[in-house]
Parts: structure tokens; C-alpha cells; sequence
């Protein structure tokens, strides 16, 4: 008898296994096939390679001023970006910027993800502390982009790892409500009745049933999220409240740029692209992968 | 609809009495000493003591945040710790100016966006339909802080047809309105896009619907199907997508301001956070997102005149 059950379970796990690997792998396909999202894909790894490989494929250190070599236009030798009004070598410095906008970013869509699953979950199973968790993330809605960042940044302090926390506590609240509302779909579902009933603990379902249902939602929020927190990184740095010079970040560049765009163009416009293709890119990716997850999901709320 | 109203107004009461206390109570546990600010390098330990008992620096938080929410209702936000100017008066001489710039990008990105978008679905999947979904997710990655830098290298210094910045001359005089394209361009984009991609999905969602096939059948021309039954129902969702983008465009006015050298309450909090001048951050932080506040209030009770399917209930 007991034989008998463990054979059961080991087939439906690996039936379930199977299913699994199906959803991934018709969903991988339905990604390939759009385009743009594969654009956006190839974009984003060339970002992940510069980051990971950038003093192997940089000759020039980014902070390394030559001043006898400032101002260079592009396609100089020895610099094809040009360099900057201290002479430092540009393509170095957007390589070490993709680094550092990749590093925000993870850091602080990570951050948003791990409170905001935390407060959707709690919000959408324990009916007590709906109506509290929901109030707060009402609040933080009432402002208006990136108005709470500067808020947190002004309690905070300038520097590149407050622009981290301060923009995961503003993924914090759409977040709450994305996981929040699959949550409630789930719940009213027999099977999690039936994990009640046979005893689960609230953190087992919670965990291990109810999870699992929220992540193609969360996995298009992070995607999203990953272009707004690059962006807010660099416009926060442009502001001077993020990176401060010299850190070699793509706002703080434009910021720089910006007062030799009379002599210098390519010190604003290099930078500017960079920041736009990767944006471009987790966006597309983001939306694809709306599409390739559920064709019928709808995050436009 | 009164009993609606009501309540949203009660939940506005409610929400503005929270973001009050966020505001000030992130202030609040902000390090650095007001008492020590004001007073500047050379005060005495005497002299900062009697600075802290006059602003009240002492008593206990919620004391001070009442005092501070008493002054807000008869328009007294403080004084700056930097300028010792009112920071109500610094307040209202910019304000002019960012709502201006945020009227003017509404303009740009609610013409360009609507456009777009009708067109791109009425030809769905031709050229124009292809370029402007690509042209619309351009817009939406593109750095508004770039765009606007190089608007300006291209506009005014290259070709020299648009001021470079500031935001001086009245808006109905030509000097105004030349000084308001760039910033509004600059700012508008983004919301443009967002409301193209809408009016886009929900027109080609309406030109799909029952009523629209009857009005066919029945023999209407096909500019009054498009033009006054599909356009009307398909801008309901629109309405929203522009209520709420005015909201946003009011704190990205924040960055715009900075590019364009615009004298609006976006720069002073930037200067204020800058040098940790509290009062000020607190006064204009509190009035982007009251304004906020409201301009959604009003998205959601317009929604509900122009949709009687819709109630809140």
C-alpha cells in the first residue's frame, strides 16, 4: 500500500515535471518568435558580457584622466568612443556604466520584488491585514514617479546604493498589488481548500501553491522593472543625487556631457544611447514575455 | 453619485493626512540638526539652544507635526533653513511655471499620442502602423533628461530657432510659447507614447465589436462608424490613460525643469534635497503629491460620467 502511494507520488511529480518544462518550453518559442523581444534579448546579454568582461575588454581605465587626450571625437585612435574633457577614454567608461546601471538595477528590482511579494502575499491571504498593507501601498502610490525616490534620496542621502533602496521601495507598492491580486484568484481555488483541510500550514500553501501561481505576473513585473530602475538610476544621477563624479555612470556622464555640448556632442549622446537601448531592450523583453507567458494576461490596470 | 463623491473626498482627507505624516516624519528622522543648520558654522552651543526652543525643535514629534499641520492649513509651510525665505511665497512665484510646462507636454503628448494611435489602428500592420509601435517604444525608453539635451543641441544650438532654456516670458506671447516647445517635446514624449499604445489596443478592440459590424451591415459610411460610434467608446480607457499621465508628467516636470533651466518647484526641491533644506523639500514634495492626489480623484469621477456602466461599488 504505502509502495503503491510513493509510486503514485513519483509519477505525478514527474508528469508535473514534464508539464512544467512544456509551459517553459512553448513559452521560450512563443518569445523567439516576436521579434523584438529577441532583439531586446540580444541587447540585454551584450549588456550582461560588457559588465561582467569589462576591464578585459577596456584598455584604458575609466577614471584614467590624460589630459593631453581630452575632447577626442569619435573613431580616435586608440579611443573609437572618443574621450571626455579629462581625457578619459569613453568606451571604457560606458562599459564600466553598464556595469554599474546592471548592478543597480538588479539590486534594487530584488529588493522591490522581495517586499513586495512579502506584502502581496500577507495582503491577499490574511483578510486582517488586507485592508492595512493596502492603505500603505496606497500611499505610496500618491506620488507620482519619481517624487518618493527623491523623497527617500532626501532623507537618505545622495550615492548610488540610496538610488538602489530608494527605487525598490518605490517597486514596492505595484508590486504588492500585482502579487496581491493573483493571490486572490488563487485562493478561492478547491485545491488550496483541500491543502486547508489536510492540514498544510498557512506558510506551506502560501509557499509552495500559492507562489508558483504569481510568478509569470511577477517575472513581467521585474522585466518592466528592471528599464524603469535604470532609467530612474541615470535620471537621478543626471539630478546629482545618485552617482557623483567621477563614478563612470551613464547620467552622471550626461550631466557632464552637457556642458561641452557645444565642442563635445558625443560626451552627451553616447551615453544617452546606451541608457535608451537597454531600456528599449528590457521593455521589449518585458512585453514579450507578457504575451509568451499568457497571451490572455493583463497587466494594464 | 453624491454618496461616490463623498467617500472618494473622506479617502482624499484620509490619504492627504498620510502623505502629510510620511513627509514629515521622513523629514523628521532625516539626520543633521535643523537647530544646527540655521544657525550656521559660527553659532554658539547658546545660541543653537535657543533656535531649537523657538522652532519648537523640542517637544514631541507628533506636537511638531501637528504645529507643522496647523501651519499648512493657513498656507504657512515654514521658513527655509537656507534662504530663510517663506516657503509657501517660493512655492507659489514657481509654481506658475511647472504647471505651465506640464499643461503644455499634455498638449504635445495628448495630440501626437491620440493621433498616432487612431491612425496605427484604423491601418493596422501597414507601414505607418509598424513605424509609429516602434517610434511609440522608442519613446517610452528614451531618457527624457537626453531627449531634452538633445533637443537642445539640435534646436538651439545647431539651428538656433528656440532658446536654449529658462522659462521667462509669458506663455500666450510668442517668446513664451518658443521658450515652451522644447521642454514640453522633451517632456510630452513619453506620456505620447503611453497614449498611443492605448488608443491604439482600444480602438482595435472596438472596431472588433458587435455594434460596430451592425452599424456596417445597416450601410452607415464608414466615417461615421469610425468617427462617431467606435471613436467615442474607445476613448473611455484613453481618458484614463491622460488623467493619469498628467499626474506623472506634474512630478516629471522635476527632471525637465532641471535640463531646461526652468524656474519651477521641480529645481527647488532638487536644490532643496541638495542642501538639506527640509522645509523646502517638505512644502513642495507636499504639494506635487497633494496635486497628484486630486488630478486622480478627478480621473475616477470623470470615468464614472462618462461610462455609466462603470460604479465604484
Amino acid at each position: 500500500m504505502a509502495a503503491e502511494v510513493v509510486t503514485n507520488n513519483s509519477v505525478r511529480s514527474s508528469a508535473q515535471l514534464k508539464k512544467k518544462e512544456k509551459y517553459l518550453i512553448t513559452t521560450v518559442k512563443r518569445l523567439l518568435k516576436n521579434k523584438l523581444a529577441v532583439i531586446g534579448l540580444i541587447i540585454i546579454t551584450i549588456q550582461i558580457f560588457l559588465a561582467i568582461a569589462a576591464p578585459l575588454i577596456t584598455s584604458h581605465g575609466p577614471l584614467k584622466q590624460d589630459l593631453a587626450a581630452s575632447e577626442l571625437p569619435l573613431f580616435s585612435e586608440g579611443h573609437w568612443l572618443g574621450t571626455d574633457n579629462y581625457g578619459r577614454d569613453m568606451w571604457s567608461r560606458i562599459v564600466f556604466g553598464a556595469r554599474i546601471s546592471l548592478v543597480v538595477g538588479i539590486t534594487a528590482v530584488s529588493l522591490g520584488l522581495i517586499g513586495g511579494v512579502t506584502l502581496g502575499l500577507l495582503s491577499g491571504y490574511y483578510r486582517k491585514l488586507d485592508g492595512f498593507i493596502m492603505r500603505i501601498v496606497d500611499l505610496l502610490f500618491a506620488f507620482p514617479g519619481i517624487l518618493l525616490a527623491m523623497l527617500i534620496i532626501a532623507v537618505l542621502g545622495t550615492s548610488l546604493v540610496n538610488v538602489a533602496i530608494a527605487i525598490s521601495i518605490w517597486s514596492i507598492p505595484t508590486c504588492a498589488r500585482i502579487v496581491r491580486g493573483s493571490v486572490l484568484s488563487v485562493k478561492k481555488q478547491e485545491y488550496i481548500q483541500a491543502m486547508k483541510s489536510l492540514g498544510a500550514s498557512d506558510l506551506r500553501i502560501l509557499v509552495k501553491h500559492i507562489l508558483p501561481n504569481c510568478i509569470a505576473p511577477i517575472i513581467v513585473f521585474a522585466t518592466m522593472r528592471m528599464a524603469t530602475a535604470i532609467l530612474s538610476t541615470a535620471a537621478l544621477s543626471y539630478l546629482g543625487l545618485g552617482a557623483q563624479p567621477p563614478t563612470p555612470e551613464w547620467g552622471a556622464m550626461i550631466a557632464q556631457g552637457q556642458n561641452f555640448m557645444w565642442t563635445s556632442p558625443h560626451m552627451t549622446i553616447v551615453p544617452g544611447i546606451a541608457i535608451m537601448l537597454i531600456v528599449f531592450a528590457f521593455n521589449v523583453v518585458g512585453d514579450g514575455l507578457r504575451d509568451a507567458l499568457d497571451p490572455n494576461m493583463d497587466l494594464n490596470q | 453619485m453624491a454618496a461616490l463623491i463623498t467617500r472618494r473626498f473622506l479617502e482624499l482627507i484620509l490619504l492627504l493626512i498620510g502623505i502629510s505624516f510620511l513627509v514629515f516624519g521622513s523629514m523628521h528622522i532625516a539626520p543633521g540638526d535643523p537647530a544646527s543648520i540655521i544657525g550656521g558654522p559660527t553659532a554658539s552651543e547658546s545660541d543653537i539652544a535657543a533656535i531649537r526652543d523657538n522652532l519648537g525643535l523640542n517637544d514631541p514629534f507628533l506636537v511638531q507635526y501637528w504645529d507643522y499641520l496647523k501651519g499648512v492649513f493657513q498656507g504657512d509651510f515654514g521658513y527655509s533653513y537656507q534662504t530663510k525665505q517663506s516657503v509657501s511665497e517660493a512655492i507659489a512665484v514657481r509654481f506658475p511655471n511647472t504647471l505651465n510646462l506640464a499643461i503644455a507636454s499634455m498638449i504635445v503628448a495628448v495630440v501626437i499620442g491620440l493621433i498616432a494611435g487612431i491612425i496605427s489602428a484604423l491601418k493596422q500592420n501597414s507601414w505607418l502602423d509598424v513605424s509609429s509601435t516602434v517610434v511609440a517604444l522608442a519613446g517610452i525608453s528614451i531618457p527624457n533628461f537626453w531627449l531634452g539635451t538633445i533637443l537642445i543641441l539640435v534646436f538651439a544650438v545647431n539651428f538656433q530657432v528656440l532658446p536654449v532654456g529658462g522659462l521667462d516670458a509669458p506663455f500666450w506671447t510668442i517668446e513664451g510659447m518658443k521658450q515652451l516647445i522644447l521642454p514640453a517635446i522633451t517632456l510630452g514624449t513619453g506620456s505620447a507614447a503611453m497614449i498611443a499604445r492605448m488608443s491604439r489596443s482600444s480602438m482595435l478592440e472596438v472596431i472588433r465589436a458587435d455594434y460596430i459590424r451592425t452599424a456596417r451591415a445597416k450601410g452607415l459610411k464608414e466615417k461615421t462608424i469610425i468617427w462617431i460610434h467606435a471613436l467615442k467608446n474607445s476613448m473611455i480607457p484613453v481618458i484614463t490613460v491622460i488623467g493619469l499621465n498628467f499626474g506623472f508628467l506634474l512630478g516629471g516636470t522635476i527632471i525637465t525643469e532641471q535640463v531646461f533651466a526652468i524656474n519651477g518647484v521641480g529645481r527647488l526641491m532638487i536644490d532643496a534635497i541638495a542642501a538639506r533644506d527640509f522645509p523646502m523639500v517638505q512644502g513642495s514634495v507636499l504639494l506635487v503629491a497633494t496635486l497628484f492626489v486630486l488630478v486622480n480623484l478627478l480621473v475616477d469621477i470623470i470615468y464614472v460620467f462618462i461610462d455609466p456602466r462603470i460604479s465604484y461599488d
